[in-house]
């Protein structure tokens, strides 16, 4: 069973991703923000990380340049998903290595599409 | 609804665009035209099929076909026929055809232009290659309502977020506000024409591709039957024809055959390929008594 870390400040956020995630055969585990995220990467490497960009504490961006320092860190397949809906802010995201992008609002289809693009569905 | 105007607008319906609705799907009749009985000020569906019955308002004979069509699409839609596009059909016509340079697609039920634009995506990765090339994409649908959006390129974020990988999005789209806009560059890669599958098509000429995928699902035996015929005819003889998910020549007719190992691919067998001519007339000539390419040119073999 594939592992995804969603990172979101929103416990709203957090519970909508996993009903779907799980509904597509994932394990799930959650963080609120970059630093708790990092400390669960540390401890177990996750296939998927979906995350915010706006979060307290560590945003989503920083923690992806750290993440991808990480012994290990190039594995998990990272998938932005934020209301920063703006292409220069997608092509910042893809530049610091995520493989995908998902603007909010998303639903369960475009969340199975982009699992299926990063190659985890 | 009274069961006559039921069988009116099904038998209707079935003559103008080939759909044809079971009983079960009684209720879209209601959900889909009720729109439309509100755009033309009629009082409700028996009114409606009064007015179809004079036969004197053309727009709404246009409205209430094309409200009753299923235009659903996404970019890349299912993605194995994309990918045998990039990774079959490309490298296999790009040798095929090396003399020739020229290359024919038809997406025949295009709806709002997602699956004609993710072909020419592709194309255009596979540019380098293609250099000296002339490459048509036509795209047609029975729907004008779909084409207009088609032509005009523009999706909503929700459209762009089904099926299309985000680099390709940066890459081929401009955003302006909420809305997404294809570049100029594969949007020029595409014609749109209106077109009925259920009436001669023959003019349109020949292709050597075609996506004909997630219509034929709404037509019965006879009329699947029919089409088939014609788009095989209308098909190089090498040409390949790629249908939807839940769609298949078996059982329909034996001039196509299933592709040995791709799911949704399928190719000319040889067997009723003479009067395979299209309705309309004049056009069966061009067909009997050319000779069939012999099997080497595009090594995609049938199977079983
Ligand atoms: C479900 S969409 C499929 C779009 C696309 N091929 C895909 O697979 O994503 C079906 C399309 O077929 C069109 N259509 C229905 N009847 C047709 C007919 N008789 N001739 C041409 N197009 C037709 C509809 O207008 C609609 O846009």
């Amino acid at each position: 069973m594939k592992h995804c870390l969603i990172v979101d400040d929103s416990a709203v956020i957090r519970k909508v991703a996993r009903r779907i995630l799980e509904g597509l055969s994932f394990r799930t585990s959650e963080a609120e923000d970059g630093e708790q995220a990092l400390s669960r990467c540390r401890t177990e490497m996750p296939d998927a990380v979906l995350l915010d960009w706006n979060m307290p504490v560590m945003d989503g961006y920083s923690f992806l340049r750290a993440l991808r320092e990480l012994p290990g860190g190039e594995i998990p397949k990272v998938v932005f998903c934020t209301t920063e809906n703006d292409v220069g802010n997608i092509a910042r995201a893809m530049r610091a290595g995520a493989d995908e992008y998902i603007m909010k609002p998303f639903d369960k289809e475009i969340m199975t599409a982009k699992m299926q693009e990063v190659g985890l569905v | 609804m009274l069961d006559a105007d039921f069988d009116f607008l099904r038998a209707y319906l079935k003559e103008r665009s080939g759909l044809s609705l079971s009983a079960e799907k009684r209720y879209l009749i209601d959900s889909r035209l009720g729109p439309i009985c509100r755009r033309f000020s009629l009082t409700g569906v028996p009114d409606l099929v009064t007015k179809l019955r004079q036969g004197r308002d053309r727009a709404l004979e246009t409205a209430v076909v094309e409200a009753m069509t299923t235009n659903e699409t996404f970019f890349f839609r299912d993605k194995t026929p994309f990918d045998i596009f990039k990774d079959t059909i490309l490298p296999q016509m790009l040798a095929a055809r090396a003399g020739k340079r020229k290359l024919r697609i038809w997406c025949a039920a295009a709806s709002s232009g997602q699956e004609p634009y993710s072909l020419a995506m592709i194309l255009d990765e596979a540019r380098a290659k293609l250099a000296g090339w002339q490459i048509e994409i036509v795209a047609t649908d029975i729907a004008a309502e779909v084409l207009d959006k088609a032509k005009a390129g523009i999706y909503t974020q929700f459209e762009v977020q089904r099926g299309l990988p985000i680099q390709m999005l940066l890459k081929y789209f401009q955003q302006k506000g909420d809305a997404w806009h294809i570049s100029p560059a594969i949007k020029s890669m595409v014609t749109f024409k209106q077109m009925n599958l259920i009436k001669d098509f023959s003019q349109l000429g020949q292709f050597d591709v075609i996506y004909c995928r997630n219509v034929l699902i709404y037509f019965d035996q006879p009329t699947k039957t029919d089409v088939l015929r014609r788009l095989s005819a209308a098909l190089a003889p090498d040409g390949v024809l790629l249908l939807g998910a839940a769609e298949t020549v078996i059982g329909l007719t034996d001039a196509l055959a299933p592709h040995a190992s791709k799911r949704g691919l399928y190719v000319a067998s040889g067997a009723g390929r003479a009067g395979a001519g299209n309705t309309g007339a004049g056009n069966a000539t061009a067909e009997t008594g050319k000779m069939r390419v012999p099997a080497g040119g595009l090594r995609i073999a049938a199977g079983g």
